[in-house]
């Protein structure tokens, strides 16, 4: 068995694979680094599969917790991790859009499935699942009936500042104004989409692309996303899992590369 | 007598500096503030002391003391989009104190705006407040790929002109004889710096790359002195001993990759930047930004000088500059390239997607970028900063494999 463990700024993954490279199971605990989230995805892992702990032959780790995990047998980025489970997953995807709590990124691949380019969001959280979490606050709803919510129409309200600090005083003299809460909510999809497409754009969009990363659950942020890029967007049906994934494939990797 | 290491040269040297600008202004004698890559060899030719800010802003940033300054600046009504040595400075010129060094207030600004036409505006400013004279030597930003001899004639014409305002300023005329020797010595800087830099071309480099930016402190201050030529010529000897002995930036540590640096260091982070380089086996072997102080050129006439600070790496069109950064790439096997995408220098740092894009289908060098700033210590973000250069090893060790199965 091998395993993968993500550990998000805002959840915490883990993947479990046999000699065979098949998913045995994942499992996703809505904390991330800094808490007991990665013991928890471990444990309910290991009981879900009946799999005991002695029996995991390599293990790696990824994620913005990656650094302070003590337990793997190596750590290696969520960069490279994303585009290993993508490639094998959805081996014709060209670029990955990553969603997750706290940065935005767009991986370029070859098409061996490596890593030909990537970019990130610089040190903001515009355009990242934590502008979500302001939304759904000022909306008083949570993340899935922000994303129900948006769904329900295609106008919206355009957020123009790209400040989530701002954007959130905005939204609120916006429906003082008497917006309705579907386009702002529509308005908080597209104001990320438009971000991240930005995002996107620096590094060359080839497709197939496909969306991973725990904003990809939200189906009404990927149409937008499509609609920006200009291109059909493929989720993945595990979406928020596919770093750790890549992480178990590099632990079956590792592991047959030292034998 | 043993000989003096470079290493104890340049803090000698540093430290003289400021120690002998305080003097002059102590003794009456009138001191200079100037751009760093201005025409220094007027200045020197009139025998003027002078003191480079960006070179202190760039101290006050290491000292990760450039917050007070910056607010002060900002208080004033400084934008917070404006270059930070601009701001760290302007501060100064209120607060007039920083542990990290002091420099005396100017009785002359000297700007040269090949570096950016922010700086106009900055020592314009510094003018109007300080009440003090401006020599202002504009190149304009080449969009041919080279320098045209229209501008060649236009920045001549303005360092005449200057001279013409030197003597007013000093009451003296310019000794000729004394420019062409200062022509000469400050040539002969450069060159011992291009050739002591080149050496990191050989595998292992002999220089772990951010000495570049140790050194480059003393490159701003004292090219057209003679300490100058000696520092560099020594750093060089010692490095060519290294190479010849095959040894590689580290007694303690192997060069695993190689990389390109482009854009102004982070000095806030000079140390979190370097290590966490050195930690993945990365050494930096060459960088655009130290280049820029490799100004050569023919001793004849003035023309060539203009030429010169007229062409510099940041006033150069994307072409040149694309093409310039492939030829490096190449000549020092990088495997790949790191780009700072600094906060306040948006006029070097906008060509950098364009470089990615060229370095990879030219080349099929990976690179990254990260954001920081050249003294504000709040853009920085030490995670963000691991994992990119984390991928980027990622990058380079799998372009590797692949290479070493074909």
């Amino acid at each position: 068995m091998f395993l993968g463990i993500d550990i998000g700024s805002s959840s915490s993954k883990t993947v479990l694979i046999d000699r065979e490279g098949a998913i045995l199971g994942s499992e996703v605990v809505n904390i991330g680094t800094g808490t007991n989230g990665v013991d928890l995805a471990l444990d309910r892992l290991l009981k879900k599969t009946n799999v005991q702990k002695e029996r995991i032959l390599y293990r790696v780790v990824t994620g913005y917790g990656r650094m302070t995990y003590q337990e793997a047998d190596k750590q290696i980025t969520e960069i490279s991790c994303h585009a290993k489970g993508v490639a094998a997953l959805y081996p014709k995807a060209r670029t990955i859009v990553d969603i997750g709590g706290q940065d935005a990124k767009a991986i370029q691949l070859d098409a061996n499935g490596a890593v030909e380019n990537f970019i990130m969001n610089e040190k903001c959280a515009a355009g990242t699942g934590r502008f979500f979490e302001v939304m759904a606050r000022v909306l008083n709803c949570n993340l899935e009936e922000l994303a129900n919510l948006a769904a329900t129409t295609t106008e919206y309200v355009p957020i123009s500042s790209i400040c989530t600090v701002f954007a959130e005083s905005e939204v609120i003299s916006q429906l003082a104004g008497g917006a309705s809460l579907a386009a702002v909510a529509r308005g908080a999809h597209v104001s990320v989409a438009k971000r991240v497409c930005g995002l996107v754009k620096r590094i060359r969009v080839r497709p197939d692309v496909v969306m991973t990363g725990g904003v990809a659950l939200n189906q009404a942020m990927a149409n937008c996303l499509s609609q920006e890029l200009e291109l059909p967007v493929v989720v993945l049906e595990s979406p928020q899992t596919v770093g750790a994934l890549g992480a178990a494939i590099f632990a079956k990797e590792c592991y047959e590369k030292k034998l | 007598m043993e000989k003096q290491s470079s290493k104890q040269m340049l803090n000698d040297i540093l430290k003289r500096h400021y120690e002998d600008a305080q003097k002059a202004k102590a003794e009456g004698r009138p001191v200079v503030w100037s751009t760093s890559i201005a025409p220094q060899e007027l200045l020197e030719a009139m025998d003027l002391t002078v003191v480079y800010p960006e070179n202190h802003a760039a101290a006050i940033g290491a000292r990760k003391d450039a917050p007070r300054f910056i607010e002060n600046a900002e208080s004033e009504g400084y934008s917070a989009d404006i270059c930070s040595y601009a701001r760290v400075n302007m501060g100064y010129a209120n607060i007039k104190h920083s542990d990290a060094a002091d420099i005396p207030m100017p009785d002359l600004l000297f700007c040269c705006s090949n570096i950016c036409y922010t700086a106009i505006k900055w020592y314009e400013n510094l003018s109007k407040q300080l009440n003090v004279p401006l020599i202002m030597i504009d190149c304009p930003y080449n969009y041919s790929y080279s320098v045209t001899p229209a501008a060649v004639a236009y920045i001549k014409a303005q360092l005449l002109d200057a001279i013409g305002k030197l003597e007013e300023f000093t009451g003296r005329k310019m000794d000729w004889d004394r420019l062409r020797e200062v022509m000469r010595i400050s040539n002969e800087t450069a060159m011992w710096w291009k050739k002591a830099t080149d050496l990191a071309m050989a595998k292992p480099a002999p220089v772990s790359g951010f000495d570049l930016f140790n050194y480059m402190a003393t490159i701003v201050c004292v090219r057209g002195k003679q300490e100058g030529t000696e520092l560099f010529k020594r750093w060089y000897e010692e490095l060519e001993e290294r190479k010849a002995k095959g040894l590689g930036p580290w007694d303690n540590a192997e060069e695993k990759y190689r990389i390109l640096w482009d854009g102004i260091a982070c000095w806030p982070y000079l140390a979190t930047t370097y290590k966490i380089l050195k930690k993945n086996g990365i050494n930096m072997v060459t960088s655009t930004y130290p280049e820029s102080w490799t100004l050569l050129y023919e001793l004849s006439d003035l023309a060539g000088m203009a030429k010169a600070y007229g062409s510099i790496y940041a006033s150069l069109s994307m072409e040149y500059a694309n093409d310039r950064i492939v030829t490096r790439a190449r000549n020092f096997q990088i495997d790949g390239a790191l780009f700072h995408s600094n906060r306040s220098c948006k006029g070097m740092d906008f060509k950098q997607y364009e470089f990615q894009r060229q370095l990879e289908s030219e080349l099929g060098i990976p690179s990254t970028i990260f954001d920081g700033d050249q003294t504000d210590p709040s853009v920085f973000s030490e995670a963000q900063y691991e994992t990119r250069v984390q991928a980027l090893v990622e990058m380079m060790e799998e372009r590797k494999q692949r290479e070493a199965m074909k």
